[in-house]
Formats: C-alpha cells, structure tokens, sequence
C-alpha cells in the first residue's frame, strides 16, 4: 500500500502487515496513510530494545506505530530502526493519542522526539534516573521518590494560551491522588475561577507496577496472573486477551467448547465490570442507592465466580491454549441466579434515574466529546461508541463465534456523561443476551488445545509415560515455547481495545510484551475535557470514563 | 456480680473502671478508617464496606477521606516508589492515637511486583500494627484485621504508647 505514496518511500514488507522504514520516512508515511488511506486511528505507539536479542538488529531499538483505518478492521504496522541519540518526528499534531504515547516511550526507552510539546516522563517520577525497559536496567533497581511534582511546567503554557498571564486570581487545586472521586490514584491538578475550571492537567502513573517489565522476565503462563491486575474489575477479559495474542502466535485456537466458556465467563466479566463502573458513577453523583441496587448483585457473580475458579478479584482463569478447569456441576444454575440479580439491580437502579430530572440535568451534555475527537484521542469501548462510533471488536473483527451470537451494539448520539453511562446499561443487557445463547448453545468436548506442547498433559499421562513426565517438565521450567517474530492482537474488552503487542525470541519467555490499555488513550483527553466545566463535573468525567488504574499505569 | 465497698451503694447502675479502659473501649467499636485504596484490594475493601459483608458491624462505616478526622489508616494496594511521599503525608496528618492496617500481599512486601517501581512494604515508610494477607484478601480477612486492632486498642495504654514512644525511622525520614 505505501508504494501508492508520491514521496517514494524506502520500505519491505514482513509478516503480519508490517513495514519497515527509514526513521526519517515514517512521519511521512503516517502523513500519507492518514490523509489519503483513512487510517485515522492511532492503535498505539511502542518501543523495543534489541540490545540482548538473539541475533543482532540493525540498530539497537525499534519504534513501532500500529494504525487502523477507518472501518478499524485493517492494521498496519509501522517499524523503524534507531540508534539512542536519533531523534523521532512526534506525531502529536497529528493524533492527539500520540502526545501521551510519546511520553511514554521516552519514559521507559529514553527515545527522544522532535516537536512534542512536553517531553516528560509519565509512568515514572521525576526523581528516577535512567530508562526502565531498557535491557540493561536491572528490574529490581527501585529509586526513592522524595517529592511529588507541582505540575507548574504544564500548567503555565496551559495558562499562557488561555490569557492567564498572572495567577493571582485564581486557585489552584488538588483533584488526586488520594481523592475519594479519584477512582484509585489519578491526579488532575486544576486552576478555580470561582468554581469553573479554566485549566487542567492530569498525572498519571501512581500506580505504575512494572507489568511490562516482569512479563519479560516470566513464562508465558506466569504472566497471567499479571494481567488480571490490569483492570481488576474484570480481571478474566485481561486473562482471556492476553492468551489469545499468545494462541495467535502459536497459531492455535481452543476446541469450541472452550471458546464457548470464554465468551460466557468473559461476558460477565464485562457485566461486573460495568456495574461497578455505574454504581461508582451514581455515587459520585450523590446517588447512594444505586449503589446497593448495582453492587449487591455483583456480589453473587463473585460467589460463583469463587466456586469457578478460586478466586474472586483476580481470577487466573485462563491458560495460554486453554482454560485450567471446565464448569463445575451445578454452574448454570448459579449463572442463573445471579443474572437475575443483575437483571433485577439494573432494573431497580434505572427505575429510579432513568426519568429523573436530577439525573439527566447532571449527566447530559455534561464531557461532551465527538466521534471525531474521540477518535483522534484514541478512545475505544463504551466511551468511543457513547460518542456515536460503531466499533466493537466483537462486530468488526469477530473471534470465538461472536458472529453467530445475535445482540446490537449500543450507541449513544451527544457523547456527553450521560450517553458514556446508558452505553454501559446496554451493554450489560447485550451481554446477557450473548451469555443466554451461549449457554445454550454449549457444546460438549475439550476446553484445551490437545498439544502437550501448549498446555500440560493429564496428571495420568504425567506419571505413567516418559514423554508425558517430559511435556510436564520442560512447560513449567521453560513454558510455552513461542515462535520468533512480533504480533499484534487485541478483544473488546470492558473498556474498549484492549491488544497486546508481543515480540517473541522463540524461548517460553517474552522478549518485549506492549499493552494497549484503553484508559490511556481515554485519560488522557480528560484535561480537555474539564476545561471549562465545573469541578462537580470533572469528577463525573472521570468517572464515565471508567478509568482503571491498573490498566491506565500497567 | 458481687460488688462490695463503695461500689455496692451504687448497685447495678454503675460500673467503675480505669479511665484508659473506658476510652480504649469507645474508640474500639467506633473506629473511623481513611481507606489509602489504590488498586484491585481497594474494590475488594468496596466488598467490605457494602451490604453482604458490612463493616458497620464492626463499627467502622464511618469511612473519612480526611486523615484528619480518621484513626484507623486502611492500605489497601500496591504502593510505589511515585506514591510514597503521598502515603506518608497522610500517615503524617493523622492524630494519634492511630493505627494502621496494611492489606494485601502488594502493601505488606510488595506482592509478586518485586521491580524497579514497586515500595517492598509500606512499613519502609510508616509503621503498620496489623498485616493482612491475601491477594487480594478477602473480605472476611479485612474484618479479621480490623479486629485484630480492636483487640490491640482493648490493651489499655501500653501498646500504644509503646509504639508512639519508639522512635520509627523510615526511609523516606532521612
Ligand atoms: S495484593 Fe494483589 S490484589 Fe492487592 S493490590 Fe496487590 S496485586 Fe492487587
């Protein structure tokens, strides 16, 4: 496709619709898809260093942009080789989801780009010294931090371009990090006139854990009990995507009925995970009942969720090639039961805002973004479709048999706070209707991939044959065996797309795991969005978004 | 009960105690947690606080989010290197006597996060009294911590004391 491009760009093609480019070219090719290929949304951008890769790189790091187009089922890649001192042409005037992606990369690699209005770290604090996924940063090197930014070195520009020359008339104000509206540890630090806001910035990366780094140092099946931490109110959709990336890679896919068992357990994850979500909101809103209405039936999906798996919050449910045990005895009894709870919370919490006054006058129009602007930001999920956009996964690129399942994709049309949370109440009803067909459609049969070379042979295999004992052994010291080469792969998940980016050097070990989280690119547009309402709102925004700090910081 | 002397004029309308005790026993079933919630052990404490599982039995409903009004410090999460210095300010602007809980494997030791941005305890940096495992732990296990501390407070004034007393040097008091 780049060949189309008048500017004459150097590249070769490789697998997986990725291109490789001179790094003085890609800015150019980005130009040209976006203005004349219509790929207008900007998936993520990423680094990788080569330094201990097995056979040598050209140079020493990689960037890596992903782009979709604008029916969002095509992906292309885009790869460049660079040395440290070499400098990247920000995107930033381009997509505005490049600005924070950007900052990230200089974050964690120490890449440098041209133009980008605020190079400054963004998971990391201002007192660290070095660059931590760089290969020869040791991963246990903790630095102390001493003081927290004042934030002053974003907030006077933001000022200056409002008119705001001197301060003294305005307040300035801690929205975060520990905030009972913050939702977890985010920061939005604003500037009062009175009680609008006129300008804002946000901090994130309080709750960095150094997800992408451990994953570099851990088996493939031991990285997911990582991923459940990542967006904890729906801890197995992260399980569910992240061994679907790794399946793709090994170019296997599980028996039906274990796609089926996804698709059901992920589903009321999705429905979990939305309930919070309002039930949350509604508080922040006043609205305390709602929240015994919404958060007392998620409480029988934990129970059965607990006798599924052993676990309530952090489930680990899944396995690379499989699932780690079928459902009990008895399980769709309990689905049941605590559908009807959901069903019935739902009911009670919309019976009581659904026509009310006080409610709409509070949510509508209230964080209004447009389906452009949204998807410049990045945005996806709930919060991409309330903006009047059609794109789900599920519908676009459909995976385990999401397309013989008959439910709607709900859309809102002003893309305000209110649309962002009746999306969510939709969605909770389409998921119900996907877990109904499901499980009545479940078939018998395996939940695993029969490869002993994925997933673990049968305990009798294991003790009783030599090459049973040998599968055994060599999958829990080495895990699974992944072959050469990067791939990128990505599920609805509960808040939008979230993909996994995974360069593999063919050992049971990753040699670079990039999440795409979709509170990201979300978050990051928050600070626009505030500006100008008041606080009472911002923290509606915040919550319609349903930013999970987890996810957001990795 | 048999009460003799004094005590024995007021009959059963009076009890007399140590005025230590009397204290410690109000503060015990009114406890007021600030929850320093930051990641997935914080929605299980959201488990605690709702209906099926209700703190108030216990007498600590009454969450503040001010550590100015609060005595019991709930952490609930995984506490980096970046979120440090915030921790301790509110442990800092907490009046004694006040008490702190550290839930969960990521505030007791820094979980299975052993990297470069993760704070391997929060008891670097402020004194805890009482750990609860788990990961996150469950719901029953916050109440067990919450009463584990009861009974700390039950020891009239010597514990506390004790603890006020010793000189706690974290690694951010440098
Ligand atoms: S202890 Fe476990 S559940 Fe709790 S914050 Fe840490 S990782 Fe999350």
């Amino acid at each position: 496709m780049l060949k189309k491009c008048d500017d004459k760009l150097e590249f070769s093609k490789e697998e997986n619709n990725r291109y490789i480019l001179k790094l003085k070219d890609i800015k150019k090719a980005i130009i040209f898809l976006k203005e004349q290929q219509g790929y207008d949304f900007l998936v993520d951008i990423t680094a990788i260093d080569y330094l201990n890769y097995k056979e040598p790189y050209p140079k020493r790091f990689a960037i890596i942009y992903l782009l979709k187009d604008k029916k969002f089922d095509n992906l292309i890649i885009l790869k460049a080789y660079l040395d440290e001192d070499e400098i990247i042409d920000s995107i930033t005037d381009l997509f505005k989801a490049a600005n924070w992606s950007e900052r990230e990369v200089w974050d964690q690699y120490g890449l440098k780009f041209k133009n980008h209005p605020n190079l400054k770290r963004i998971l990391n604090h201002k007192e660290f010294i070095g660059h931590p996924l760089r290969k020869d940063y040791p991963i246990t090197k903790g630095q102390l931090c001493t003081k927290t930014d004042d934030l002053m070195d974003e907030m006077t520009p933001r000022l200056k371009a409002r008119g705001y020359e001197n301060h003294e008339e305005l307040m300035f104000l801690n929205l975060g990090p520990a905030h009972p509206a913050s939702h977890g540890t985010i920061r939005t630090f604003v500037a009062l006139e009175g009680e609008t806001i006129v300008s804002a910035v946000s901090e994130i990366g309080y709750l960095h854990r150094g997800f992408e780094k451990s994953c570099e140092n851990h088996t493939y099946n031991q990285i997911i009990p990582y991923t459940d931490r990542l967006n904890y109110c729906s801890a197995i959709l992260n399980n569910i995507a992240f061994a679907h990336t790794v399946e793709g890679m090994l170019g296997v896919e599980l028996p039906e009925r274990g796609q089926f068992i996804r698709v059901i357990i992920g589903e009321l994850s999705r429905v979990i995970d939305h309930l919070v979500c309002l039930a949350a909101n509604l508080v922040d809103m006043g609205a305390l009942t709602n929240y015994w209405y919404l958060y007392n039936p998620r409480e029988t999906a934990y129970h059965l969720l607990s006798k599924l798996t052993g676990a309530r919050l952090t489930n680990s449910y899944m396995r690379i090639g499989g699932i780690t045990h079928d459902l009990y005895d008895g399980f769709e009894d309990d689905l049941k039961e605590c559908i009807k709870d959901v069903q019935k919370g739902m009911d009670d919490s919309l019976s009581l805002i659904e026509h009310n006054r006080i409610f709409q006058d509070r949510a509508q129009n209230i964080g209004v973004v447009s389906a452009d602007e949204a998807i410049n930001r990045g945005w996806s999920g709930p919060n991409l479709r309330a903006s009047g956009v059609n794109y789900d996964i599920r519908k676009v690129n459909p995976y385990y048999f999401y397309d013989t399942f008959e439910f709607d994709v709900a859309l809102g049309s002003v893309g305000d706070v209110y649309d962002r949370m009746m999306v969510r109440f939709e969605e909770i009803r389409q998921s119900i209707k996907i877990i109904t067909q499901a499980m009545k459609r479940l078939p018998k049969g395996d939940i695993r991939v029969a490869d002993h070379r994925i997933t673990l042979p049968p305990k009798k295999m294991v003790y009783s044959t030599i090459e049973g004992a040998i599968n055994q052994f060599k999958l829990t010291y080495e895990g699974v065996k992944v072959p050469t080469g990067e791939y990128y792969r990505s599920i609805e998940a509960a808040n939008g797309e979230l993909g996994f980016y995974i360069a593999s050097d063919g050992s049971g070990t990753p040699y670079r795991v990039k999440v795409r989280p979709p509170c990201f690119f979300a978050m990051s547009s928050l600070p626009d969005m505030v500006e100008g309402e008041m606080v009472a709102d911002a923290v509606l925004d915040l919550g319609s978004l349903n930013i999970i700090a987890g996810e957001l910081d990795r | 009960m048999a009460v003799s002397g004094e005590e024995a004029i007021f009959g059963d309308s009076v009890i007399t105690t140590k005025l230590d005790s009397a204290i410690a026993w109000a503060r015990e079933s009114s406890m007021w947690p600030y929850i320093f919630g930051t990641a997935c052990c914080a929605i299980e404490f959201m488990s605690v606080a709702s209906s099926k599982f209700d703190i108030s039995r216990f007498g600590a409903e009454v969450v503040r989010f001010s550590p100015r009004q609060a005595d019991l410090l709930i952490i609930a999460g995984t506490i980096s290197y970046k979120q440090a210095p915030i921790l301790k300010r509110i442990y800092e602007q907490m009046t004694e006597p006040k008490w702190v809980v550290s839930a969960g494997a990521c505030a007791c030791s820094g979980g299975f996060y052993d990297n470069y941005t993760t704070l391997q305890g929060v008891d670097e940096i402020i004194p805890v009294d009482v750990y609860v495992s788990g990961c996150p732990p469950r719901p029953e296990a916050f109440l067990e911590g919450l009463i584990q501390i009861q009974k700390l407070q039950a020891k009239p004034g010597k514990y506390l004391q004790k603890r006020v007393e010793k000189e706690f040097k974290g690694k951010l008091d440098a």
